[in-house]
């Protein structure tokens, strides 16, 4: 009797309670409803309705072409490049070349070996095995020297990441108010766009690698920032008192119980700055970083999908293993049996005596006899596809054909729509959204953020980029939902869906873009392919675990009710899943973004073009006024969708 | 405390040491990957275009092979690519269409570029159709008559328009005012990228669907899809001064080539083969057809050029 008396009240008390927040959701709009009533009429009497006023814009194109004329003429003279940004940049020179020249003293047998073994040591005999398969495979298609430089690079730039974001970390970490004024400034560098700030970095540092590598930082740091303060914040309080009664100092409590107690989060976050890193490999080769990235750049100039797929692929092993390696040390955390130094040791001799050997035989380099060409074949493979596809296939149509349809019936209505809106709408639109989903705070960044878009005075490509933003987004929950599900279900389907995942959320997504010109032709709709290809392995993932995660239980009763399977998912697993499912919605978004600005390359116009524009052109004001309002976008996309509980993570 | 303030002055005072004590001229650094092995080595700039990439194929292949450089190429976009020549990131850029504005900064002003000559090829821009196309409807060919064909040049990215493709953000072109001063009904597109257009103007040329494009010559391109310029108002010297004004046609340009100053000064013998190296417009595509159309690789093509070409390239080495 008791216990049904206390579900019934609990049952009656979470009724209650949603009743509340539905009234709540009514209440917010119904507040912002008459806001709006007051204050349109007043901002329609002053400035009219349609796209963004004028008078509301400021012109940043004069002082931001001063301000490019003035470091370009005081780049070699001026105190501030000569004692500040010249010790940055040679420094990163230094170190990339000192890693560098390491790696060729060592030849292809030593760098292989010395990986091999660091893996065996760290994660066990598989994974050594498929590291050295990895660097293999790097020779074999003929791209080592690329690899090495590709690798000395990320070296630099992770460690430089890792120090970066420990540093910070550790201030948000020990410091409550550090930490208050940390938070939104890595949330907002998470959600933004790379490509953005390629400009900025370029202008001072100039083309290559010191601006490659602090790009790369830029983008690798917060979450290993994020993790560390994480790791130090949540340290067992228990310990943490037992270490304070028996009198330690700050720094020893530090050094003894905080620090060890939040490696996992420390390895964590080192093994997502890599993989971040990583991604930036290829983006950073538009400003001259060199390394296997600027293949894929110069293959795609030549429409040779082939060699773009052949210098990708390393790309794809290197950030594969990484992730591996670093994610099982994290695992065998703590587990380690004593000898290790021994082990350790011996592991390291041996790959000595490998990189010795090769030394003395004079193999440093790998033989340009032992390649495997790949390029051909896989070109022929393009070339059937878009011979086959693109056009006049019976009853279906082509992908061109397809492509004209997305373009004219959902892209161009879509597009015409948000700029036929009313200014003061798409903001009201946007706040509702942001209040119903977030609190006020988010709410107000999001309605700032498309305002400040409309006060650069490119209302009009943002919206357009929205609006190819939204068909993708759109177009990727339809699918990632669906194969989510589908991978939830069956242990068969996920096992056969991983590899493919894998492959491509870390193939750069540079490689996309011709194939999706070969079979869509030049415009937004290619542009739209290419960011849904490249989502679609996050939000698959997160649909599936957030899926897998529902409590069995629950699904155990629902099915002793006899609920078919279709209502189990709609009843019990999708409604209980939902933070998941939001959380999948919001990173569709975030990189969705990302790649629909890259299909500036290939025609999807707007913002991504005006980026590529003012780095073709060293074009300030047209690239970082574009790049500033991608990053709105990105914050006001971001703020929508946020669910209550972010993750740590950009790329899932 | 005293072991680490040392410690701390050791590591400044050995970090001023590394970097050359005091002032550290960033404008002046080789990329980290140059030199590696103690080789003579340099860095050639590449432009996303296949011609560009078939004089660099050529250089680095006599480079290393007959004059033992280690060649470094990164791909640069044609501003930017003056900005690292200035600051000696890049040694040579071997395909300039002109950009007065840089030589006037880098060449007279600051004098931290150095003209490397003329390359033997002349570079022309336009406007192309279809040669397939032209022959259906040979008035196509001047610009008067364009209007007329707008309906046949729409595609769903021009709206109710014709479609005007253009190329890559990094071009020189003029093509939106065109449009607008010679009252056009078309729609400029921008494909984004070289590669991109390319794509699908084979892609059109498969279905022998009209199209109208910006594209430039030399080009290997034409030999796959053979096309027909469209005669603009004729180009006066200066008619292109004012960008939003411009009416007329692009002008033909002797393409040159720049060398970083330095590097021209004691750049040895890489410097005066890179300033002797001039050839033709049929050798550029020669090459540019294996590198874009055969998918060899640049240094197979090249390789392919220099065994056929010996007369031609030993005047270089002189």
């Amino acid at each position: 009797m008791a216990t049904v008396t206390a579900t019934v009240g609990h049952s009656g008390v979470s009724a209650l309670l949603k009743n509340l927040r539905g009234h709540r959701a009514v209440g917010k709009l119904l507040l912002l409803a008459v806001a709006a009533a007051v204050i349109v009429p007043v901002l329609d009497s002053h400035w009219a309705s349609g796209t963004w006023p004028g008078a509301l814009t400021v012109d940043l194109s004069a002082p931001l072409g001063r301000a490019s004329e003035w470091i370009i003429d005081n780049r070699d003279s001026h105190p501030l490049f000569l004692y500040f940004f010249g010790y940055v940049s040679s420094a990163v020179v230094l170190s990339v070349r000192a890693v560098y020249v390491v790696l060729l003293a060592a030849g292809w047998a030593g760098v292989t070996a010395v990986a091999a073994l660091v893996a065996w040591r760290t994660a066990g005999v598989r994974l050594a095995l498929g590291t050295a398969a990895a660097f293999l495979a790097c020779g074999l298609l003929g791209m080592w020297v690329p690899t090495m430089q590709t690798l000395a690079l990320m070296v630099v730039a992770v460690l430089a990441s890792v120090l970066l974001g420990a540093l910070l970390g550790l201030a948000a970490g020990l410091s409550d108010r550090t930490y208050r004024a940390l938070r939104p400034v890595l949330d907002t560098m998470q959600v933004l766009p790379a490509f953005a700030y390629l400009l900025p970095v370029v202008l001072v540092f100039g083309i290559g690698v010191p601006a490659a590598v602090l790009a790369t930082v830029v983008y690798a740091a917060p979450p290993m920032a994020r993790l560390t303060a994480l790791g130090l914040r949540d340290a067992d309080a228990g310990v943490m008192e037992a270490v304070t009664s028996l009198g330690a100092t700050v720094r020893q409590r530090l050094l003894t119980a905080r620090l060890p107690l939040a490696r996992k989060e420390l390895l964590l976050g080192l093994n997502q700055t890599i993989m971040m890193a990583l991604s930036m490999a290829v983006i950073a080769s538009v400003i001259g970083a060199g390394g296997l990235g600027d293949r894929v750049y110069q293959a795609l100039a030549s429409v040779d999908v082939g060699a773009a797929l052949a210098a990708g692929i390393p790309i794809v092993l290197l950030a594969v293993v990484l992730d591996r390696v670093t994610g099982a040390a994290g695992e065998r955390l703590g587990s380690d049996s004593g000898a290790t130094a021994l082990r350790w040791a011996y592991a390291a001799a041996a790959a000595l005596a490998v990189a010795l050997a090769g030394h003395l035989t004079g193999r440093l380099d790998w033989p340009a006899s032992w390649t495997l060409s790949i390029a051909e074949p896989v070109n022929r493979v393009v070339d059937w596809m878009t011979n086959h596809l693109y056009s006049g296939v019976p009853y279906i149509g082509g992908t061109a054909d397809w492509a004209g349809h997305f373009t004219t019936w959902v892209l161009d209505p879509v597009r015409d729509g948000l700029q036929w809106l009313p200014w003061w709408s798409v903001l009201l639109i946007v706040a509702a959204l942001a209040w119903l989903i977030g609190t006020w705070r988010t709410a107000l960044t999001a309605v700032l953020a498309m305002a400040a878009i409309g006060v650069l005075g490119v209302w009009k490509p943002s919206l357009d980029t929205l609006s190819q933003v939204l068909a993708a987004v759109a177009v990727t929950l339809v699918l990632g939902f669906a194969t989510g599900i589908a991978a939830a279900r069956s242990e068969r389907v996920e096992r056969l869906l991983r590899p493919v995942l894998d492959v491509f959320q870390t193939m750069p997504q540079f490689v996309y873009l011709i194939p999706v010109v070969a079979l869509f032709g030049v415009g937004r709709a290619p542009a739209v392919a290419a960011a849904v290809v490249y989502a679609l392995p996050a939000v698959v993932r997160i649909t599936t675990q957030g899926l897998r995660a529902v409590d069995p239980a629950a699904l155990e009763s629902a099915r002793s009710l006899g609920a078919t399977g279709a209502q189990q998912l709609r009843q019990v697993q999708l409604p209980l899943a939902r933070q998941s499912l939001l959380l999948a919605v919001n990173q569709g978004v975030v990189l969705v973004l990302a790649v629909v600005i890259i299909g500036g390359l290939v025609g999807g116009g707007a913002l991504g073009y005006d980026v590529v524009f003012g780095l073709a052109q060293g074009d300030l004001a047209t690239g970082l006024v574009a790049g500033a309002a991608i990053v709105c976008l990105g914050l006001m996309l971001d703020r929508v969708t946020q669910p209550t509980a972010r993750t740590t993570k950009k790329g899932a | 405390m005293r072991l680490r303030t040392t410690s701390v002055m050791a590591g400044a005072a050995a970090l001023l040491t590394l970097t050359g004590c005091g002032a550290v001229d960033m404008t002046k650094q080789a990329s980290p990957f140059a030199n590696a092995r103690g080789s003579k080595s340099l860095t050639l700039s590449v432009q996303s275009w296949v011609g560009a990439q078939a004089n660099v194929a050529v250089a680095q292949y006599l480079l290393e092979h007959e004059l033992g450089y280690r060649v470094d190429t990164v791909q640069v976009d044609e501003v930017p690519a003056w900005d690292a020549l200035s600051q000696g990131r890049v040694d040579a850029i071997l395909e300039d269409w002109g950009h007065p504005d840089q030589e006037k900064r880098y060449v007279e002003d600051k004098k931290t570029i150095a003209p490397g000559g003329d390359l033997g090829v002349t570079g022309h821009i336009g406007w192309y159709v279809p040669t397939y196309f032209a022959k259906q409807h040979p008035d196509v060919t001047d610009w008067k008559n364009l209007n007329k064909y707008a309906g046949h040049m729409r595609t769903a990215e021009s709206g109710g328009k014709g479609q005007l493709m253009d190329g890559s953000p990094s071009y020189v072109t003029n093509d939106k005012a065109l449009v607008a001063n010679l009252k056009l009904n078309y729609q400029v597109v921008f494909a984004g990228s070289e590669a991109a257009q390319i794509t699908q103007m084979k892609q059109f040329a498969k279905e022998k669907k009209p199209f109208l494009t910006y594209w430039y010559s030399p080009q290997w391109l034409f030999k796959k899809v053979p096309m027909t310029e469209v005669k603009l108002p004729p180009y006066k010297e200066g008619c292109d001064a004012d960008a939003a004004k411009v009416a007329c046609a692009y002008p033909h340009t002797p393409l040159q080539k720049y060398l970083n100053a330095d590097f021209a000064k004691s750049g040895g013998k890489a410097a005066a083969f890179l300033k002797k190296f001039k050839w033709t417009t049929e050798d550029q595509n020669e090459v540019s057809l294996m590198i874009a159309n055969d998918k060899l690789s640049a240094q197979d093509a090249a390789k392919k050029w220099v065994d056929s070409h010996a007369s031609t390239w030993r005047a270089w080495l002189s």
